[in-house]
């Protein structure tokens, strides 16, 4: 498996690049957005309205953080749960996200929309949050900031950690990796 | 009787809440170190090296764990011969969490209704569990429950002649049904016996119980290694991404039950297994 350092936002070579199980160590900026944001972006694309911030070609983080501390860039950050999300997925990557991160298996048809649309989901460490966190370099509240840790924060991060978990030629982990270690 | 001020239960829960987010316990890190060394997954091994850095790092600086600090579950065992003044003990309770998650930074993660979903912005209400027990003490434990992983718990009535074997194949059902959603490798609370709503917290309070420690009694300590060691043939592995640590522990907790029944309770907890306990 392959490591890959990549800079946001993701172009199609770096995609094509991408299989299922791969690392990657991801720099540049990325957006938060949860159940709630996702709600609000889906009803602007539905009519046909523009978004509050150009998430085309960009990667959103399922991540709501806890607040700062003094000193502290933002609080600890890890990836939420992503079949939450699932509804929102493939119409988000038909607008144009490259790239989802969360963690935990999804429905079929965000593996699929994965293939179609050309985006990768990246599993990130779930309950790693306090180490994510040290990987983030600025953060800015950029919309719905009436949503509290469920606002769009537009992160900095630095060598992100990430695992690809569906990559755009059917690949998923979740059913590879435990085929490969099941044992009943 | 002894005398109990109210604000003790109050500041005692609001470091607990602070303490419980910013510190795995002891066994609990243990176990995913163990954990770590055991894998047989590259990309596990990878994964639980992280969670232990991470846990690390969120101790030495103060700061969650997890950014999940969850629900706050609050268990109170109250010694009959305690009297409690100053106040209302379930208002102290809560202002606890209150201050707690204020002043420790923690995510406030919890809304007043379920349907409504308006963030109380203060996370309470807190879950809270009280129990009158003989002596003139007070064990105050909190568990900070996350989402990811409650949200996967399961609760079935068995039919009794199902017996262990019914209970093995639900546990699994479960866990696996849970897959990589629940941040594994996990703690596996089980419930058995008791009533619908009784039998959910057995399971629960299964998950207090230290890494480690099996049930006294010799079938169920049995039924927690076989089951330990059935979850982790699943190979769902660290955070379901395939590997040979999916739980660091199974813990069962049993009560009585009506003849026709056979309930059965799973509560999944992932690897950031917090909790903390005082006794006043
Ligand atoms: S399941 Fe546990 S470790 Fe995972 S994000 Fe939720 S609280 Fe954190």
């Amino acid at each position: 498996m392959a490591t890959h350092r990549l800079i946001t936002p993701l172009l199609d070579a770096d995609i094509e690049k991408l299989h299922s199980g791969d690392e990657v160590l991801l720099t540049g900026p990325i957006y938060t957005a949860r159940d709630a944001a996702h709600k609000r972006l889906l009803e602007l694309l539905e009519k046909k309205r523009e978004l509050p911030v150009d998430l085309r070609g960009q990667v959103i983080y399922y991540s709501g953080p806890c607040p700062p501390k003094p000193g502290q860039v933002i609080g600890s950050a890890g990836p939420t749960t992503a079949y939450r999300m699932d509804l929102f997925t493939p119409a988000m990557l038909e607008y144009g996200v490259k790239g989802t991160i969360g963690k935990g298996p999804r429905l079929e048809k965000v593996r699929e929309a994965c293939v179609r649309y050309r985006a990768v989901y990246l599993a990130g460490i779930g309950g790693a949050s306090a180490l994510l966190a040290k990987t983030v370099k600025k953060a800015d509240i950029v919309a719905y900031e009436d949503l509290g840790t469920e606002a769009v924060h537009r992160l900095e991060v630095e060598d992100f950690p990430l695992i690809v978990a569906y990559d755009i030629y059917g690949g998923d982990i979740y059913s590879e990796g435990i085929g490969k270690y099941k044992e009943i | 009787m002894r005398t109990v001020h109210v604000q003790k239960i109050v500041d005692e829960v609001a470091r607990l809440c602070q303490e419980a987010c910013y510190d795995l316990p002891p066994d609990v890190l243990k176990a995913i170190e163990a954990a770590s060394s055991s894998e047989k997954s590259p990309l596990g091994q990878g994964i639980l090296a992280k969670l232990v850095e991470n846990a690390y790092l969120a101790s030495r600086e103060r700061v969650p764990c997890c950014h999940d600090t969850g629900i706050a579950a609050v268990f109170l065992e109250i010694g009959q011969d305690v009297h409690l003044t100053g106040g209302s003990l379930h208002e102290a309770v809560q202002e606890g969490v209150r201050r707690g998650y204020r002043e420790g930074c923690l995510r406030k993660s919890v809304v007043g209704d379920p349907l409504l979903r308006v963030n109380t912005g203060d996370n309470t209400p807190a879950v809270v569990h009280t129990e009158i027990v003989d002596g003139d003490r007070i064990t105050l434990s909190v568990l900070p429950k996350g989402g990811g992983s409650e949200n996967m718990s399961a609760l079935s009535f068995l039919l009794p002649g199902e017996g262990a074997g019914g209970v093995k194949k639900f546990v699994l059902d479960t866990v696996k049904n849970a897959g990589g959603k629940a941040c594994p490798p996990l703690v596996v609370g089980v419930g058995i016996g008791g009533t619908f709503d009784y039998v959910a917290l057995l399971a629960k309070k299964a998950l207090l119980r230290r890494i480690g420690t099996y049930n006294k009694q010799p079938h169920l300590a049995r039924l927690e290694m076989e089951l330990l060691e059935l979850i982790n043939k699943t190979g769902i592995g660290p955070l379901g991404l395939g590997g040979s640590n999916t739980a660091l522990w199974v813990a069962v907790e049993s009560f009585g039950a009506h003849i026709t029944a056979l309930p059965v309770a799973v509560n999944l907890q992932c690897h950031a297994a917090r909790r903390k306990l005082c006794t006043i």
